[in-house]
């Protein structure tokens, strides 16, 4: 069980700085992700693209400011607990424990939700039998790529993702390619590695289709694609691939009792509380009149719900109002050496 | 304003005025047409709020971007008259413009 004052869940731009503004007042937090590295939507959908509207900072990309706010918390070495999402939210007495998809527990004072849009999960075929060979002979990532020795293997989609395994893949495997457009999204080195090897023999390269059918007993064993003018093939195949992205879902938090409207959380703006007592929301998820889906307004969501917290925290103790520039206290807790 | 025809999966119509120099997407959002997600608010970052285009109009619509395309491929169920409903700024050309919505963004 890890214990804090509170649990953040989602290590996006709103959530790390959230993390700053409870380390500057002196309360701990812990940080559950649902992806592997923190940042957000700044480093899974913009990484490289530049934010020209952070105050006080022209220019900046996504990954530029995960690491600035990564570098800005530092001083309270907060743990993060990376590839977990939020499960089951149970209240005990005046404290909330929660557990996460990968059995970590937590146990907190108060929950800040800073989960942007949702968690990120890969997107799926919408063809209902998918469901059935998910995890078998039908994958949406690959964790063990040694399976596919030898065998052949349907890679959709035409993005980095797709391309790349394609290739690597192409050197123990049968592939065959298949994407929706003639275009690709992925790298053009990438992009005409594929056709070399298509040229080669190497890769069957299908483009203008996408996926129609799929069979097998236990496993897959053959696929049928079709062509945008309806033309459909039938191919064998022992594993498919997916990669279509990711898409974002609230998941277990929509039954956490919450008010929730169009995917948003209702909060109050004086200090970004929920309708459940010592649970906040702030960022892309929170909504009131007024709200904008900037970064710079989850910074203020996320100082008013770190002072919302407090109360929770230290029952027993009021906050005063410092600044950092003056606040022994807050220096002490960047760990500033005062002479 | 300009008439825009939202028809949703279940192939109710919804013809809305649309005031020019809003998007399709922000015109189904603020009029509750359900259906369009629009998670990222526009930034052509996500996929949800994906249309498909009435054929009579794919010719008179603006080309798409390549990240439009790009983030297409990530839709639910793309079509060659698919479309992100944030990149279709509504103006006079536009006015009678009509849009099936897919059953699902997600």
């Amino acid at each position: 069980m890890n214990k804090a004052d509170v649990l953040i869940i989602g290590a996006g731009p709103t959530g790390l700085f959230c993390a700053h503004q409870l380390g500057i007042i002196g309360l701990s937090s812990e940080i559950v992700d649902n992806l592997d590295k923190a940042g957000g939507q700044c480093i899974e959908l913009y990484p490289d693209k530049p934010i020209y509207d952070i105050p006080a900072i022209p220019e900046c990309t996504g990954e530029e400011l995960t690491n600035n706010l990564l570098k800005q918390i530092k001083p309270f070495n907060i743990n993060f607990h990376l590839n977990q999402r939020v499960e089951e939210l149970k209240k005990v007495n005046d404290r909330w424990h929660v557990k996460t998809n990968g059995n970590k527990e937590f146990d907190v004072a108060s929950i800040v939700i800073a989960g942007g849009v949702g968690s990120f999960e890969p997107r799926k075929f919408t063809i209902k039998e998918c469901e059935k060979f998910e995890g078998n002979s039908l994958f949406y990532a690959v964790k063990d790529k040694t399976i596919f020795k030898d065998k052949t293997i349907s890679i959709f989609g035409g993005g980095d993702s797709a391309l790349d395994w394609a290739i690597e893949l192409s050197n123990t495997s049968k592939v065959n390619l298949i994407h929706r457009r003639d275009g690709f999204s992925g790298m053009e080195a990438s992009v005409q590695k594929i056709k070399e090897l298509n040229d080669k023999g190497k890769i069957n390269l299908y483009t203008k289709y996408q996926l129609d059918s799929v069979s097998g007993d236990n496993k897959i064993n053959s696929i049928k694609i079709k062509h945008d003018d309806g033309e459909v093939k039938d191919i064998k195949s022992d594993y498919v691939l997916g990669f279509f992205g990711l898409i974002m879902q609230l998941g277990p938090i929509l039954d956490w009792g919450l008010n929730i409207d169009k995917k948003k959380v209702e909060v109050n703006t004086e200090n970004f509380e929920t309708n459940i007592n010592g649970i906040f929301a702030i960022g892309d998820i929170c909504s009131y009149p007024g709200k904008l889906k900037l970064i710079l307004s989850g910074f203020h969501e996320g100082a008013l719900a770190a002072r919302g917290c407090f109360k929770y925290a230290k029952p027993n103790e009021k906050l005063r109002f410092e600044f950092t520039t003056t606040s022994k206290a807050a220096q002490e807790r960047l760990g500033i050496k005062n002479d | 304003m300009s008439k825009i025809t939202y028809i949703t999966h279940d192939n109710k119509t919804h013809t809305i005025d649309v005031q020019n120099g809003l998007t399709v997407m922000e015109g189904a959002i603020q009029n509750d047409i359900p259906g369009i997600d629009a998670d990222c608010g526009g930034g052509m970052a996500c996929a949800t709020c994906h249309v498909y285009v009435n054929d009579n109009w794919s010719d008179k619509l603006p080309k798409k971007e390549d990240g439009e395309e790009d983030m297409l491929d990530m839709a639910f169920e793309p079509r060659s008259n698919s479309r992100l409903s944030c990149q279709l700024i509504v103006s006079n050309e536009l006015d009678g413009l009509i849009v099936n919505i897919p059953s699902k963004q997600v």
